[in-house]
């Protein structure tokens, strides 16, 4: 059992004193961050990277994987209380947790949300300590054309099977694409879509990226459209469960992790195929299924148990490959790149400690957060009712922060408002977000593999071609392109929260 | 997703405000946005050419913009056709948006307003004063009506973040204005 010596080292390291003081302090930043109306983990992770600038890596991966999973919590906290979801992986969690809030079992909601995310975070994040090791060993023999392959095929999933527009997607990684151009080429030095500006050189900051399209622009688009007639946000007390609540939420926790996992873990891009599968899922099977639509807990049970661990099953290509598959991941990459820390195949060899504290963190992080969540669900609650103009400035204001912490360099700042302004755009023409900022990510990491690969065969475009791996993952690629048109007519309409049209001014 | 298109039949009385994410008509800034799309390929493509080539480089810096251009074009077209063919947009939904209501342009003005002076000033003044005005401004902006409140809480977070910037963290935000006062 050597995995679990590797993971009770990690516990150890990352049992300090102090480090348990990091890990609550992200617990409750994320959690906090996250149940605010408006935004989700990955704009949360955003917003929060700033304060770890100072920090060893250690510690800030700590505070990460406390803000990760809380973030996640929060969001669920928002879609059950709230009528109306946050972020895509939430809309079936919404859909019975709010009906249950409604008719007064916001507390039961709330509590098997929690306990089914703590069950789903531990299983998954254990998994990830089991897989990740054996993946990565496996990865370190991969070849750049194979590489290539894997890469091309993460972006393929993401923008032409998720999401209902395929041009949209397109379009999105393609902006995502071209951003991730802008700086000097790696191999040769020269300047690539700079247009002279020299503080372009050295690339531009994710962290700007990633808070501009996140914060600014969501901020922005909220501003265009914001609501007037204030939600009604439905009071809870402390939440708990009947004895009848837990024998109708166990089976669909542990169903629910058992689907989320490997749609985290295969990079198929997040959580809103298994949270709608583990819904249809649980509607079938349970013994109550008339109930589903009125508030049954199985429907909150399992899709929240799978959107958590599909969140942690995220870890597995991130870890071993490298690789992002949400928006979130994506962020934490770019994290991880700010202290020189590059995942990939090798990460487990260099840095074995930093990894196993990681993993470990994640476990404490998510037992403190069904530690200090439960007790603390009304106080979460209050905060859906912060006015909007503090709220939303707030989020300006430690955006612009976060931007200019960078470099302190007003150019920083300038950059912002760029990217906020793309964020707006893309929000408003209906652009998936996903696309676009793991094009900025992967991108540049797909040229080097690919110049690599070709280097190899003297410019032969045989060279992208020279495995067998490679081959099997183009099969594959062509396959994802092939079968969503079919599995959609069999799939039917997602149910999606009724918009406009309903009245006209 | 291809919206049938209203043949300008009884009734579509668009009598104010700006265009609506609404599947009525053709929805024109699609078009605006084909255009950037295409010029930005377009720039990518002049940007790589004037790059150079190694001897013992067989792939060179040029190949991947050249991709990314092209395509870049391409998706510009396809998306000029699809807008005229009645493809609309589906603005991003969220807890706090109502897309039911024209964009609220006055608003979105203001709060850029505030957020480009912040650029401008912020190595002039400091950060301590312009998030100040960063925050009490766009609370303003998105209807608040109680600046005071909304002043004293900016100045508690812009003077409390460049402290916990500046000591906690060891981030050297510069004081501007306020230097030797903080």
């Amino acid at each position: 059992m050597d995995t679990l010596n590797l993971l009770l080292d990690g516990m150890a390291n990352a049992l300090t004193p102090q480090n348990l003081a990091f890990a609550a302090v992200g617990v409750l930043l994320g959690t906090f961050v996250g149940v605010l109306p408006g935004i989700g983990p990955a704009m949360a992770v955003a917003l929060l990277l700033p304060i770890t600038f100072g920090l060893e890596p250690t510690q800030s991966f700590i505070l990460f994987a406390g803000i990760y999973y809380g973030g996640m919590y929060g969001g669920s906290t928002t879609s059950i209380l709230l009528n109306t979801p946050g972020e895509s992986a939430s809309v079936m969690t919404a859909i019975e947790g709010n009906k249950m809030a409604k008719k007064g079992r916001a507390a039961q909601a709330l509590a098997t949300a929690a306990i089914g995310s703590f069950i789903a975070g531990t299983i998954g994040t254990l998994l990830v300590a089991f897989f990740t090791p054996s993946l990565a060993d496996l990865a370190v023999e991969i070849g750049a054309a194979s590489f290539f392959a894997i890469m091309l095929l993460s972006l393929v999933l993401v923008t032409a099977v998720l999401g209902s527009s395929k041009l949209r997607g397109f379009i999105g990684l393609f902006i995502g694409l071209t951003i991730g151009l802008v700086g000097l080429d790696l191999s040769t030095g020269q300047a690539r879509l700079t247009g002279g500006v020299l503080q372009l050189a050295d690339g531009i900051d994710i962290v700007v990226v990633a808070v501009g399209i996140f914060a600014i622009g969501e901020a922005l688009w909220i501003a265009a459209h914001l609501r007037r007639t204030p939600l009604d946000v439905i009071p809870v007390g402390r939440p708990f469960m009947s004895r009848d609540d837990w024998s109708r939420s166990w089976k669909p926790w542990l169903r629910g992790t058992a689907l989320g996992f490997p749609f985290g873990a295969l990079p198929a891009g997040g959580a809103e195929t298994p949270t709608f599968l583990s819904y249809v899922m649980e509607r079938r099977l349970s013994r109550k299924s008339d109930e589903f639509g009125h508030g049954a807990i199985e429907g909150v049970a399992g899709p929240e148990a799978a959107n958590n661990a599909s969140a942690a099953g995220m870890f597995v290509p991130l870890l071993a490959l490298g690789l992002p598959v949400t928006a979130t991941a994506a962020v934490l990459l770019a994290a991880m790149r700010t202290y020189g820390i590059v995942p990939g195949p090798t990460l487990m060899a260099d840095q074995a400690d930093l990894v196993w504290t990681l993993l470990a963190s994640l476990l404490i992080g998510n037992t403190l957060l069904l530690v200090i969540n439960l007790p603390l669900a009304p106080l979460w609650a209050k905060l859906l009712r912060i006015p909007r103009p503090q709220l939303y400035a707030g989020i300006l204001f430690f955006a612009s922060l976060g931007a200019y912490a960078v470099n302190q360099s007003a150019f920083d700042v300038a950059l912002l408002l760029v990217f906020g302004a793309i964020g707006f755009a893309v929000r408003r023409f209906g652009i998936p977000i996903l696309p676009l900022i793991l094009g900025v990510i992967i991108g540049p990491l797909m040229e080097t593999k690919m110049r690599e690969a070709l280097d190899l065969s003297n410019g032969e475009i045989s060279g992208l071609f020279n495995e067998p791996l490679a081959i099997f993952v183009y099969v594959l690629i062509l396959l994802a392109l092939v079968v969503p048109t079919i599995v959609s007519r069999v799939r039917g309409p997602v149910p999606t929260p009724a918009t406009s049209e309903s009245e006209v001014s | 997703m291809a919206a049938t298109e209203a043949p300008g039949g009884p009734g579509t009385p668009d009598g104010s405000g700006p265009p609506r994410t609404e599947p009525v008509e053709v929805d024109r800034a699609q078009y605006v946005l084909a255009a950037v799309l295409a010029l930005v390929g377009l720039w990518t493509l002049i940007d790589a050419r004037g790059l150079t080539v190694g001897f013992g480089d067989p792939v060179g810096p040029r190949v991947f913009p050249y991709v990314i251009g092209t395509t870049m074009i391409v998706l510009a077209v396809i998306l000029a056709v699809a807008t005229s063919r009645g493809d609309v947009a589906q603005g991003e939904e969220g807890e706090d948006i109502d897309l039911t209501t024209p964009p609220d342009w006055m608003t979105v003005g203001k709060l850029v307003g505030i957020l480009v002076l912040n650029m401008a000033l912020v190595n002039v003044l400091g950060w301590a004063v312009t998030g100040a005005l960063l925050f009490a401004g766009c609370a303003w902006a998105l209807g608040s009506r109680t600046l005071l409140r909304d002043l004293l809480v900016g100045v508690a977070l812009s003077v409390g973040s460049w402290y916990f910037f500046y000591v906690g963290l060891d981030v050297p935000i510069p004081p501007g204005i306020l230097d030797g006062v903080l």
